[in-house]
């Protein structure tokens, strides 16, 4: 009997591997999991999509929502501007001293402030910054939720009458908006000064000639393109993160603080995947 | 006869293949404190929260003071919202707010009420619960019985006209079992609310309740005054208080036999 191993498809379903005990048996079953699997990832695409709609909406009508977007800011902004100034440091620091080595061969040391700054704005920034705030303020948000969720406190508040979309996920997502691109200007201004740091104090490259190359590479397209990246990051990255929290009951086979766990684990890993994915569809459209 | 503050009528709800409630037709008249009865598992907490819009019933209709409630007519379900409140099993205080800020939150969040008034009214409810001393503590800083009494603070402070209780004493020793009822009772005629009260603690529901009703395999087996339900002869009630009984009575052994 010729038996055939149909892999995992999606992540998530219980049809994690089927064994059939013949070949003329395999094409209904691959057909039927190929199936289920889309069927399930367009639903839940429709009911993530649902979700950022309903957030959007609820605050409107949310009351006090100012006080929370500025907890919001606090979470996403200053819990998390120690690891973007730490990481954008030293991502400048080695910019300028690997630009510094591949120019040196070309005798072209004069473009290293150029080769930093545009390799900062228009790639490593954005991408970097969004994925240390998902790390941080991220992965903090899809527990909180998820251990809200638990503990019946979204449930109280649905009770209460209080838009929970509204009241918990709005002024993080309002939030995001501007500080996924505050966050990504500052990293760009610190790693800029890191990769003066190497190239300018360390290697001996002018100082004047790495900010003037540096004023004169970067163009209003380039910063637009890198805030546009961050702001995108920010609202997809915030939303799958409240996605995960939010539904942690329902998001995994696991329950308790299992399923909070394995959500918070899946939110982080996702959001870590669509922030690559969507650097490369915004950079071949934009560029 | 008055129209009843809540009417349920042939509720059904099923979790899969396994139908949780089948059929329920209930009265709750405006003031009385109810109580439903039911071994663990019998679906009291998945009626209360049918009854509350947490969960979607599957089937039938639930009218609060005469008036359709129907996810089709969110106005309904808004005017019930704000008319009741609801008491968890877990408390689901917000343990990154203090004490005053949990009992402020629906009243900063559904009403148009300056902070001052905000402020002074959520400290009013938690003096009434005795709890104003606390006022800026974290729920993760309080014990059992007071964490208990800010959810009740939460829930009196818009003064609703209802108030579920899911399982208010669950997990409580039977000092603050009698506590919790006691409270429960003090405040409902105090403020006048009307409770709908979810639990298995058999005594001290009959002395607290104005009517109580048994919930067993989905159905409603019993409802009655608890004269009535103490002195049933129903099976299914007698039953039920046998195996109450039965509990007090091995526990008695227990500690009497030799160890």
């Amino acid at each position: 009997m010729v038996k055939i191993r149909v892999p995992v498809l999606f992540v998530g379903t219980k049809h994690r591997i089927a064994e059939h005990p013949a070949a003329c048996q395999v094409s209904t079953p691959v057909v039927g999991v190929l199936g289920r699997n889309t069927l399930d990832l367009v639903s839940r695409l429709g009911e993530f999509a649902l979700f950022v709609i309903a957030s959007f909406r609820g605050a409107i009508g949310s009351r006090r929502l100012p006080r929370r977007i500025v907890r919001a800011f606090y979470e996403q902004g200053a819990l998390c501007l120690p690891v973007i100034l730490i990481v954008g440091i030293f991502t400048g620091l080695v910019l300028g001293l690997q630009g510094y080595y591949v120019l040196s061969r070309f005798g072209s040391e004069g473009l290293l402030g150029a080769l930093v700054s545009l390799s900062l704005v228009r790639e490593m920034a954005p991408v970097l910054a969004a994925l240390m705030i998902v790390g941080q303020a991220g992965s903090a948000l899809a527990a909180e939720l998820g251990i809200q969720r638990n503990s019946e406190q979204i449930v109280a508040l649905e009770t209460m009458g209080i838009d929970s979309h509204g009241y918990l996920v709005s002024p993080r997502l309002l939030a995001a908006l501007v500080v996924f691109p505050l966050q990504t200007a500052l990293f760009v201004a610190i790693g800029l000064y890191g990769g003066s740091l190497s190239g300018s104090v360390l290697l001996g490259v002018d100082p004047g000639i790495y900010w003037s190359a540096v004023e004169r590479a970067v163009e209003m397209a380039d910063v637009r393109e890198c805030f546009i990246k961050a702001a995108t990051f920010g609202l997809l990255t915030i939303s799958i993160c409240s996605y995960y929290g939010y539904n942690a009951h329902r998001c995994s086979t696991a329950t308790g603080a299992r399923a909070v766990s394995a959500s918070t684990t899946r939110a982080v890993v996702l959001s870590s995947i669509v922030v690559l994915a969507v650097d490369y569809a915004i950079t071949s459209f934009l560029v | 006869m008055a129209t009843p503050l809540l009417q349920v009528s042939g509720l059904r709800k099923s979790f899969g293949s396994q139908e949780v409630l089948s059929g329920i037709n209930l009265e709750v008249q405006r003031g009385q404190v109810f109580t439903i009865l039911g071994p663990s598992g019998a679906g009291k907490s998945v009626f209360l929260k049918c009854l509350g819009g947490v969960v979607h019933q599957d089937a039938g209709e639930v009218r609060f003071d005469g008036k359709l409630l129907s996810a089709s007519n969110p106005a309904s379900l808004a005017d019930f919202r704000h008319r009741c409140s609801f008491l968890f099993q877990s408390n689901a205080l917000f343990d990154s707010l203090t004490a005053l800020e949990n009992v402020a939150l629906p009243l900063e969040q559904t009403t148009d009420l300056s902070n001052r008034e905000i402020r002074q009214q959520a400290m009013e409810a938690l003096k009434q619960l005795e709890i104003d001393t606390f006022a800026g503590r974290y729920p993760g800083q309080m014990s059992g019985g007071m964490q208990k009494r800010l959810a009740l603070a939460r829930a009196i402070v818009t003064k609703p006209e209802l108030v579920f209780f899911d399982e208010p004493t669950a997990g409580l020793d039977p000092l603050r079992r009698n506590a919790v009822f006691a409270m429960i009772a003090r405040y409902q005629r105090q403020l006048a609310f009307t409770a709908l009260v979810v639990t298995h603690d058999v005594p001290e529901a009959l002395v607290t309740s104005d009517r109580v009703a048994l919930l067993e395999g989905g159905q409603l087996r019993f409802d009655g005054t608890p004269a009535e339900f103490s002195s049933s002869t129903l099976p299914v009630v007698t039953g039920f208080r046998d195996s109450v009984e039965a509990l007090g009575n091995t526990l008695a052994a227990l500690q009497t036999s030799p160890k």
